[in-house]
């Protein structure tokens, strides 16, 4: 299995980087990136990364579901993740979630019929003086309103 | 000299080795600490949180199984704080363990149960709904109720550290952590069910054994598996004159917990529909059933007439029958028939080894051996696959003390991952892919050296000469194959004194008669003479039994009493589980048919034939008080050894094959891994 | 310039490691070397390593991830003479709830960071540092991917930092979605490619730590204020906080406060002037009820306890603790069974699952508290919340259990009133 140049770049300065013979060091920052072109972590990610870091696939295995952000189905290209934890739910966290559950029709970790958007109700990421906060793929959205929420939406479904 | 410190546990003082767990040490005292997922053959987790105890001194309550003893140490492991820790683990522990002891295979067995009956409180205040996912079945042999599970971890360090396959891991995380298997949904591996037996709870059970029956309504018998060389002791399950699961979680006799597929499993042979029940004789028509009566004047007048006239007698003997009856069947050929043309199928070259090693001490190593000296060497074998314990013992030499372990071999083998130096030879060059490893070797402080049956005549010689010139103490394991290989080699099954050997036995064409017991020669091989007559002792029609005149049904390992020699030598006892209707057991046989004939060979009761052994056998003096309780060594060494003709070669078997036994056991079939292969490296 | 941050800053902050993050290109090494940059790295390389760590000792620096482990002994127990090579960790995994600070100063200063683990390197004869960047920090990642491969472009880092013949190699690493790989040991394991499952102490990261070698771990605010002491000197750092309490942090305020945001403030600086001046004080005139000083695993404060300078000591005397820098401030209409059920939902589903009473404990207690929300509470469910608690209290593998418990235990004890007015409606609904 090949990926593309920049990710195969990637990849092989990853093997270097970690002391004689601890390739195993690479599965997971190998799995996230690979799942980002990949789209999922299919079987086949999963056998080349346990090669290309001399370990079994179960050893590779073991780890795709202990991560949250490592996911066997596809996603939606536009991955909503809408954090409810204490300080968002302080400011209208989970009550922007469940505006953002009837924006799109989905519910927790399920995918648009047309592959364009997923949704979930995530753990803190990081942005809780800036709350309510939202993360769309890597992107991050502060101070968001169930309006700014749907202005985001709509402008990423218009742009596709 | 270790040191020794003093502490006090429960108000008792006691002492011991600087450095030792706290619950070892306790439990040494008979103070009982439970824990779940401490097992004191594998690596330490401290997960469970059962064996929490109280430590002056220290604020928080302590793991026992990972705290070292210190001098003035003062534990609690009664005290109120602690009953109130076991209780609330407990009470955690089943808040999603379903209630399955009516249904669940373990109960009467089961850890969970025993301690929650000791520790846990007589309720539960969880009324919330319990996580559920539906069972699973791994293999034929394995089944995973999820649920169930306790996540001690017993089971994944089983197979990757006991084992060394890792076909177990842990997946997921939190309280939906599952254990995985290595392809998704099903296991590929050795199905040695070690990760069953090792199952503190019902989470792993028994493909085979399942809803069958109770613990409790089982005798279990103690007996020698009667598949490889290695003799390890399987308990065996019975009821109502079957056999319903094995294992030896008792662990008695010298393989501890471990037992291979065959050990466990490969029991079911002895119930096959084409088990043999009648003694059949060939007419036109095919094979008819005739009574025993019958069959054994048919056979005793036959022997009896051919020896009158000098005719020629060739007797092929088994590797897996006990030393009792190898012991009869050569005074039978040698005294009742006049002839030394004995033989068996012989998978080790046992002449050229005891030779060799004349006039030595100490050279012969135990299976203990392995697994306590500084070295082992493995030459031209895959001991995964053809001696599944000799291969737990090394690989747990390496993971308890650091043991060096060296590989020569013509393909991978699962030594390689823990060998300190691997090379790969062909077939006939072991000898000098040993030699290149002389340097590292003359460094070890002692050595094991394990060959297979590529190490034969010459090649032997050389690498016991090796052995000696490396100037460090070293011992041997000639390996051969089938559970009782070393006592028919030692009871004298062997054409000595100008007798012919088995190939030269089949080749002449005026052979007058032909008496095989327990073995399958004309499978691979064709009979010259077409005169001869041919009696056959076995547990099913074979090859051989399906050209013969008369074939008797045996019983089988399982089924009789009696004494076999594993591959170091060591001897042990057999004890019967089951009766086959219809069988008896190859000794009975000979005894019968001595009787016929009116010769005199002696009492055929095994006990007395060992009185004879033991007197008459050298290195076979031993004590029969010691042989109740465990196996005893061998040590046959008397002097030079006459070169004997035939040829030498290993059976090849795999995990997954018996010898002619393989087509008769289910679960070996069954499971997806059979038939097995050589070479292969970790087998998964 | 006006440069956007996050949030506006307020004048009474410290700046000690957020000095930079105004400025514009904050994040470039021009800039950064205008702005004292190197100078401590400089300095350092002419002390002895034992003068290092004693510098950072007379700071009284302590753990800013959420430990509060003196830095300068931490330091200490890495064996610089061991046969095996040391390597430095850094842990960004932050992913404490209501804590967002390390994501500021690798966003805005980077190169600090850099020369403060450069300087960790000179202290313990390091040459190898990894950085754990929790996953859903990509954009941070690559950030981190700039200002490394532009240090080395530039000769500081690599074989020669800048110009002193002192060789490191720095990198990031990835994580992918674990609260846990935030505990040391944890991410250890995830460093080497394995499930965040966390170790057993003995033996001490410092002296078997990844791949078995001598390591130092700190987070991100740790490494980032050491150019400060080693510039100013520990004694200066000190003195801005309190006794053994030395330095300044970044305070993350949140929740119910006009301005929240990340503030850089003295330590032993009063809670009730951060609520009130520094955050603006409550929105609507409301009353303050509760206050989480230090991230969700602290004991939570009643608003008649929130009147203490913030420092570890006096939090720890009160109770609870400074842990991540995590202040979350809740007003009067907070509904504490609400809150309780969202912290406990947080850890069930970060518990690693390796041992029994958080694994099973932390799942029941959510349970527990999703039925009382949903209005099918007990009264025994009010002292079964506290019993259960505190069977995982101290009884677990890491402080993961502990982190579970202690806030459930101060929620259900201070604030029962919360939970009996449930159970109220409950009955007029009946």
């Amino acid at each position: 299995m090949t990926f593309s140049p920049q990710l195969e770049e990637r990849f092989a300065k990853m093997l270097t980087r970690y002391p004689e013979g601890r390739t195993r060091s690479a599965v997971v920052p190998m799995l996230i990136y690979g799942q980002d072109e990949v789209g999922a972590v299919t079987k086949e990610l999963i056998e080349e990364i346990a090669r290309r870091c001399k370990v079994t696939p179960l050893q590779v295995d073991e780890v795709v579901g202990y991560y949250s952000m490592l996911h066997r189905k596809p996603q939606g290209k536009f991955h909503v993740q809408v954090c409810t934890n204490i300080s968002c739910q302080l400011v209208g966290g989970e009550e922007l979630y469940e505006h953002a559950k009837k924006k799109l029709g989905l519910g927790h970790k399920e995918t648009s019929a047309d592959g364009l958007f997923s949704l979930e109700e995530v753990e803190c990421m990081g942005a809780c003086s800036w709350a309510p906060a939202v993360e769309i793929n890597y992107d991050f959205h502060h101070f968001v309103t169930p309006e700014k929420l749907d202005q985001l939406i709509d402008g990423l479904r218009k742009a596709h | 000299m270790a040191d020794i410190v003093k502490l006090t546990i429960d108000g008792k003082e006691i002492q011991a080795e600087k450095g030792k767990l706290l619950i070892e040490v306790a439990r040494q005292n008979g103070i009982e600490v439970p824990a779940f997922c401490y097992h004191e053959d594998y690596t330490l987790q401290a997960a469970c949180r059962m064996c929490l105890v109280e430590i002056e001194k220290t604020p928080k309550l302590q793991v026992g199984c990972t705290t070292p003893v210190a001098e003035g140490m003062v534990v609690r492991t009664d005290s109120d704080i602690v009953k109130k820790a076991r209780k609330g683990t407990l009470e955690f522990l089943l808040t999603n363990h379903p209630l399955d002891c009516p249904v669940c295979d373990k109960g009467g067995e089961c850890e969970l149960q025993d301690m929650v009956f000791r520790y846990g409180a007589g309720e539960s205040r969880f009324v919330e709904r319990k996580l559920h996912v539906d069972e699973k079945q791994w293999s034929p042999v394995v089944y995973f109720d999820a649920p169930r599970c306790i996540l001690c971890y017993r089971c994944v360090r089983a197979c990757n550290e006991g084992m060394g396959v890792g076909a177990l891991g842990v997946g997921n995380r939190g309280a939906i952590s599952e254990i995985v298997p290595n392809h998704q949904d099903h296991l590929e591996c050795d199905e040695c069910g070690a990760c069953i037996d090792i199952c503190p709870v019902g989470a792993l059970t028994s493909g085979t054994y399942r809803y069958q029956t109770r613990p409790w309504e089982m005798e279990h018998v103690g007996t020698i598996c009667t598949h490889c060389a290695d003799g390890c002791k399987t308990t065996l399950g019975v009821r109502n004159d079957e056999i319903i699961r094995g294992n030896n979680r008792d662990r008695s006799g010298i393989n501890n917990e471990f037992l291979c597929v065959k050990g466990r499993y490969a029991f079911d042979f002895t119930k096959h529909p084409e088990r043999l029940q009648s003694p059949m004789m060939k007419t036109e028509k095919g094979y008819e059933p005739i009574s025993w009566s019958q069959a054994l004047e048919v056979v005793s007048t036959k022997f009896s007439e051919a020896k009158a006239r000098g005719a020629k007698f060739g007797v092929i003997g088994s590797n897996h029958t006990t030393n009792e009856e190898n012991f009869f069947l050569a005074k039978f050929a040698r005294q009742g028939l006049g002839t030394n043309n004995i033989d068996h199928h012989r998978t080790g070259d046992l002449a050229t080894f005891f030779d060799a090693l004349s006039g030595k001490t100490a050279a012969l190593a135990s299976t203990d051996d392995v697994y306590s000296a500084k070295a082992v060497l493995v030459v031209g074998a895959d001991l995964a696959q053809q001696h599944p314990f000799l291969s737990f013992q090394a690989r747990a030499n390496f993971r308890h003390h650091n043991a060096h372990i060296y590989a020569v071999t013509s393909g991978p083998v699962r030594e390689d991952n823990q060998a300190v130096a691997s090379v790969r030879v062909q077939k006939g060059g072991e000898v000098a892919g040993v030699e290149s490893l002389r340097d590292k070797l003359k460094a070890e402080g002692d050595l094991v050296i394990v060959f297979g049956d590529s190490v034969q005549g010459d090649a032997l010689r050389k690498l016991i000469a090796f052995g000696d010139s490396l100037g460090i103490p070293v011992k041997y394991v000639c390996l051969v194959d089938y559970s009782n290989s070393r006592g028919a080699f030692d009871m004298g099954v062997l054409p000595r004194d100008g007798g012919m050997s088995r190939e030269q036995m089949l080749a002449a064409s005026d052979l007058d008669v032909l008496w095989v017991v327990g073995a399958n020669p004309l499978k691979s091989g064709s009979l010259a003479s077409k005169n001869a007559f041919v009696v056959v002792q076995d547990l099913f029609m074979t090859d051989t039994a399906k050209q013969a005149d008369i074939v008797l049904p045996a019983a089988s390992a399982y089924e009789k009493n009696g004494t076999v020699t594993n591959v170091c030598g060591e001897v042990q006892r057999l004890k019967q589980a089951i009766k086959v209707m219809g069988t008896k057991t190859d000794l009975e046989i000979f005894g019968q048919i001595a009787k016929e004939m009116g010769l005199n060979l002696g009492i055929w009761l095994p006990d007395k034939v060992f009185e004879e052994i033991r007197k008459t056998v050298h290195g076979y003096g031993v004590s029969p008080a010691l042989l109740a309780i465990g196996p005893v060594p061998t040590m046959p060494l008397n002097g030079r050894i006459a070169a004997l003709p035939g040829a030498i070669q290993s059976s090849g078997d795999t995990l997954f094959t018996s010898g002619s036994l393989t087509p008769y056991s289910e679960i070996l079939n069954k499971v997806m891994e059979s038939p097995g292969k050589l070479y292969s490296g970790q087998g998964q | 310039m006006a440069k956007q941050l996050f949030n506006q800053p307020s004048p009474l902050e410290t700046r000690v490691v957020s000095k930079n993050f105004a400025i514009e290109g904050s994040e470039t090494l021009d800039v950064y070397l205008k702005n004292d940059g190197y100078k401590a790295f400089l300095k350092a390389k002419e002390m002895t390593p034992e003068a290092i760590v004693e510098e950072v000792k007379t700071s009284s620096l302590r753990g800013r991830g959420g430990a509060g482990f003196p830095t300068g002994l931490k330091w200490s127990f890495v064996p610089r003479t061991s046969p095996k090579p040391r390597v430095i960790v850094i842990n960004a995994d932050e992913s404490e709830p209501g804590t967002c600070k390390d994501r500021l100063l690798m966003e805005y200063d980077p190169h600090q960071l850099i020369e403060g683990i450069l300087i960790a390197g000179l202290a313990v004869d390091a040459h190898k540092g990894y950085l754990y960047i929790r996953g859903e920090y990509r954009y941070l990642i690559e950030k981190m991917d700039r200002a490394i491969d532009e240090a080395y472009a530039k000769g500081y880092l690599g074989k020669n930092v800048a110009g002193t013949g002192f060789e490191f190699d720095l990198c990031t690493h990835s994580g992918a979605g674990a609260y846990e790989c935030g505990e040391e040991t944890a991410l250890l394991d995830s460093l080497e490619g394995k499930r965040g499952v966390p170790r057993m102490k003995p033996p001490f990261p410092a002296v078997a730590g990844a791949w078995a070698l001598p390591t130092l771990l700190n987070n991100v605010e740790t490494f980032s204020a050491v150019p400060a002491i080693i510039r100013d000197g520990g004694a200066a750092f000190a003195a801005l906080g309190t006794p053994k309490n030395g330095g300044t942090r970044l305070v993350c305020i949140s929740g119910h406060v006009n301005k929240p945001g990340v503030y850089e403030l003295p330590l032993g600086f009063p809670m009730m002037k951060a609520i009130n001046e520094v955050a603006g004080g409550i929105p609507g005139g409301k009353k303050l009820k509760a206050v989480v000083p230090g991230g969700s695993s602290c004991p939570i404060l009643k608003a008649d306890e929130c009147d203490i300078p913030m420092d570890y000591d006096t939090l720890a005397k009160v109770g609870s603790m400074l842990g991540s820098g995590g202040m979350v401030v809740l007003d009067e209409t907070t509904d504490m069974v609400r809150f309780a059920l969202r912290i406990m939902k947080f850890y069930a589903h970060e518990s690693c699952g390796w041992c029994i009473p958080c694994r099973e404990g932390t799942t029941w207690l959510k349970k527990i508290l999703q039925r009382f929300y949903e209005g099918q509470g007990r009264r025994e469910d009010i002292s079964l919340l506290g019993e259960l608690s505190k069977n995982m209290l101290g009884r677990t593998f890491c402080a993961l259990g502990d982190a579970a418990a202690l806030p459930t235990i101060s929620i259900v004890e201070k604030f029962t009133e919360d939970f009996e007015m449930y159970l109220a409606r409950q009955e007029v609904m009946v």
